[in-house]
């Protein structure tokens, strides 16, 4: 926003301004232009982070340090297929062949690992090492135990089972090519939450001292890409790993670069001044001056969702069914597509209808004023007597969109229909502590709603988290203590299905009553925009947080 | 002038002390868990609970400033709860290139605002004076950040002569005083150096004028100096009040912009603070500020200590 209403006001720059422009540009032209020779076939990115993701195996910076870092360095036992953009991309083999339930005791789980694969160091991947990278997230007395990595990724894989008073473990080896999981009760999920456990090497962790800080500096993963030079906070240089076990995921790339550029409008102009080929995240204003200069947008369908998460403590309007589907029937979701550009997706629900979870609500998300208006007529409210709620909302945030323009509009939608918005704006880390304390903390000062947006990547995520009766504060975030015992009844028939399209069935009546008791206020699903020059080639955008650039050449 | 010396260098000690208490106290004041930007959101209490237990967040106050005190006196500022690296490591990489900035900031900076101070004084009221307090005023009030956004959109996205961000064509790790690197300096500094011409230059014109004004310059004057030699004198007088205030910008200057580092994608300490303070990384936001403050305290001494070299009576 702000670097178009500064190309606006460029016309009224004085003239004593454009002197020192001039002056300034015969300086600089006078300087040379010769620039630092590149190699074929590299390509910058510029990265929303502020920093280079963590090296060491788990990486922070949420998805976008899975995206640019862990995936690179690192496969799990299981991957992403982030083969094709034009379906929901799902689980394929990684470093296991194969994964496969046992049917007499579905508590255990054999993973056939992949025979061949390497470390970028040269040691072996087998069966020790994944007992080891499990070990390194659990087992406090393991000299590679590293609590900070482990608060990292130990609540993505909440099945697996471990007793930290006996430091009985959920992981054995089986043969060296196998290894044995026990969950903690059986658990269809598990797939999902096991690939994002990345193995790190157990050679190069002796060969840096046993320090994961020196390990960080010289990782050492089976991955596509090995990091050849990190600078904190300014850079880090991969280049193709030749050993790596799947000859179709060989990057095609001589060198990647990733920069961390957090700051949107410094992200534009590095590309249009040609610093990067490629920036994450555009803001939405700035698309068209990037699509004028001949930049390539590139966007997709992926699982994530805009919403407002609802409080069904005591007292909370949004405890009648027939206001929440007020405020869902209230919002002109085509308006909020256009206050972003068209770099949007009308919801539907918390997932997309393209979506094998999505299953056949009667509820239909729609823009109708007067159904909303009769809802709340019908729930004793009208314009004497608006609906008051109050949000917790941010001014920015990973995943957020453009908070602040978009919650305005909604708030201008609901305050249409009779519903009263009042809104309590903090800074983003702010509201995810809040978040984490539930509706009834007291830091949640009486705020009837939240708005985080979400991933919808893997069931847990999607589902189970939100709206499992005893996943509220402390243990988990289902912030406004939702509770529907013939949800939690689904939610668990899910998680007992083994054979995937039973548990997508499970999956989609879940979300399908979800859907018709509306939840949640849904709004929008991002489409990731990410802008590049036109020399980018091959790049696949799935339908996915994580990205592969293996495929990704330059012209 | 040997016990004003060892006096002043003796302030400095309480003062220091009491920049620590400032630093850790102001840091912790600020609301929320100094983990909850660095763990993801859905981890469990736990999980918090045992990685508060490590860094020592969950001692007392008091205690947890004690052991920062102390491992301070041994040169050591912790580990960034967010990055695990050494906070020591973190601020030499970021210093160096933020001094880079300031003194390329300051040499422009005061050149421009002493030279039009200067005349603006000696012209008092002339077009001329007029002209450069015109652009002393527009210096301090043109915001950092929105000149920065418009240098950049002017140089790098539409000429395409100048680089947007960063410190090199491969980053600050390979910095050489070439000319390649030399032009990622040209639009940080510009903007970085507008402030403090602003306030030189109303600082200096206003001292000029002052001591123009004053009956020892007619004296010289009626002893036939030339104007250059009555200038001489000015000048000598207007210097103290000129450095402690060009001291004052000097040390923003080394604290880094947080905005033109931001802008520029400089990584300085400016850069460092802006991660420490959206990651609520205490260690890190604790040394970075610390270390400032004390670059802040020195340079004052110092220019205490150069005032009373050239005026006698500061001494007294």
């Amino acid at each position: 926003m702000m670097v178009n209403s500064v190309y606006k006001h460029l016309g009224r720059l004085p003239s004593v301004i454009l002197g020192g422009v001039v002056a300034v540009a015969v300086i600089a032209g006078s300087m040379s232009n010769s620039g630092t020779a590149r190699a074929e076939g590299t390509l910058r990115v510029g990265m929303t982070a502020a920093d280079i993701p963590l090296s060491w195996g788990q990486p922070d910076q949420g998805f976008e340090g899975y995206r640019f870092m862990g995936l690179m360095l690192y496969d799990g036992l299981i991957n992403w297929d982030l083969s094709s953009s034009n379906k929901p991309s799902g689980l394929i083999p990684g470093l296991a062949e194969s994964w496969t339930v046992n049917p007499n005791d579905k508590t255990k789980w054999i993973f056939k690992l992949r025979e061949g694969a390497k470390f970028h160091d040269g040691s072996e991947f087998d069966a020790d090492a994944v007992l080891w990278n499990f070990d390194r997230l659990f087992d406090k007395t393991a000299p590679q135990y590293s609590a900070r990595m482990a608060s990292l990724v130990n609540f993505r894989i909440p099945s697996v089972s471990y007793n930290k008073d006996s430091n009985t473990k959920g992981w054995k080896k089986v043969d060296k090519y196998t290894v044995e999981f026990t969950t903690k009760s059986p658990d269809s999920f598990f797939p999902y939450q096991i690939c994002y456990i990345l193995m790190s090497s157990p050679a190069q962790f002796d060969n840096t001292g046993k320090d994961w800080n020196k390990f960080a500096q010289n990782p050492s993963g089976t991955g596509p890409w090995k990091l050849t030079k990190m600078v904190p906070r300014e850079r880090a240089e991969f280049v193709p790993f030749k050993g790596h076990w799947d000859s179709s995921r060989q990057p095609k790339l001589d060198k990647l670069i990733t920069i961390p550029i957090p700051d949107p409008n410094a992200r534009t102009a590095a590309l249009l001044s040609g610093q990067v080929d490629w920036i994450e995240a555009p803001s939405p204003d700035a698309i068209p001056k990037l699509k004028e200069r001949g930049m390539v947008i590139s966007s997709n369908l992926y699982p994530h969702v805009w919403s407002w998460h609802l409080s069904r403590v005591k007292g909370s309007p949004w405890n009648d069914i027939r206001i929440r589907k007020a405020a869902n029937l209230a919002i002109d979701r085509a308006g909020v597509k256009a206050l972003l550009g068209g770099y949007a997706i009308e919801a539907k629900g918390h997932v997309t209808p393209a979506d094998p979870w999505y299953g056949k609500p009667s509820f239909q998300l729609r823009y109708d004023p007067a159904a909303a208006k009769k809802l709340l007529k019908e729930a004793g409210h009208g314009p004497n007597n608006p609906v008051k709620v109050k949000m917790m909302i941010s001014a920015s945030g990973s995943g957020q969109m453009l908070p602040l323009p978009m919650n305005e509009y909604i708030q201008q939608n609901l305050k249409e229909v009779g519903i009263d918005v009042e809104f309590e704006v903090m800074e983003w880390q702010s509201l995810l502590d809040r978040w984490r304390a539930g509706a009834k903390a007291e830091q949640a000062n009486g705020a009837h709603g939240v708005n985080v947006s979400y991933t919808t990547q893997d069931p847990y995520s999607s589902f189970t988290r939100f709206l499992r009766c005893d996943l509220h504060a402390p243990s988990g975030v289902n912030w406004g203590y939702h509770c529907n015992k013939e949800i939690d009844g689904l939610l668990e028939k899910a998680s007992l299905a083994f054979d995937p399209k039973e548990r997508d069935i499970w999956i989609a009546k879940v979300h399908t009553m979800e859907v018709d008791q509306a939840l949640f206020v849904w709004v929008v699903h991002d489409v990731a925009p990410r802008a590049m020059t036109t020399k980018v080639q091959g790049f696949i955008q799935a339908r996915n947080w994580f990205q592969s650039l293996t495929p990704v050449s330059m012209k | 002038m040997l016990t004003y010396l060892i006096r002043r260098i003796l302030y400095v000690i309480p003062i220091c002390l009491g920049v620590t208490v400032l630093v850790f106290g102001l840091v912790h004041l600020a609301p929320g868990d100094p983990l909850s930007a660095v763990v993801p959101p859905d981890a469990p209490e736990e999980m918090v609970q045992e990685l508060r237990v490590a860094y020592g967040f969950d001692k007392p106050l008091p205690i947890q400033y004690a052991t920062w005190l102390g491992r301070v006196l041994t040169g050591d500022l912790g580990v960034s709860v967010a990055r695990g690296r050494e906070v020591t490591s973190e601020l030499a990489l970021a210093v160096p290139n933020t001094l880079i900035l300031a003194v390329g900031g300051t040499l422009l900076g005061f050149t421009l605002g002493a030279f039009f101070g200067g005349v603006a004084g000696y012209f008092q009221g002339r077009w001329i004076d007029k002209l450069a307090t015109g652009i002393a005023i527009t210096g301090v009030s043109v915001p950092h950040y929105w000149l920065g956004l418009v240098l950049v959109i002017i140089f790098s996205v539409e000429m395409n002569v100048l680089p947007a961000i960063g410190m090199g064509p491969n980053g600050s790790s390979t910095w050489v005083w070439d000319t390649e690197h030399m032009k990622h300096l040209v639009l940080p500094i510009i903007t970085l150096s507008v402030i403090p011409m602003g306030i030189i230059t109303r600082t200096v014109r206003a001292t000029v004028a002052e001591i123009l004004n004053q009956e020892f310059v007619q004296a010289l004057h009626a002893k036939g100096l030339l104007n250059h030699q009555v200038l001489m004198h000015v000048v000598t007088n207007a210097a103290p009040t000129t450095l402690a205030v060009m001291g004052i910008q000097l040390g923003y200057l080394l604290g880094g912009s947080i905005l033109v580092e931001t802008v520029f994608q400089w990584p300085g300490t400016g850069s460092l603070l802006n991660s420490a303070i959206f990651e609520r990384d205490i260690p890190l936001l604790q040394g970075t500020i610390l270390v400032l403050a004390m670059f802040f305290v020195f340079l004052n001494l110092l220019v205490d200590l150069v005032q009373s070299a050239i005026d006698p009576r500061m001494v007294r």
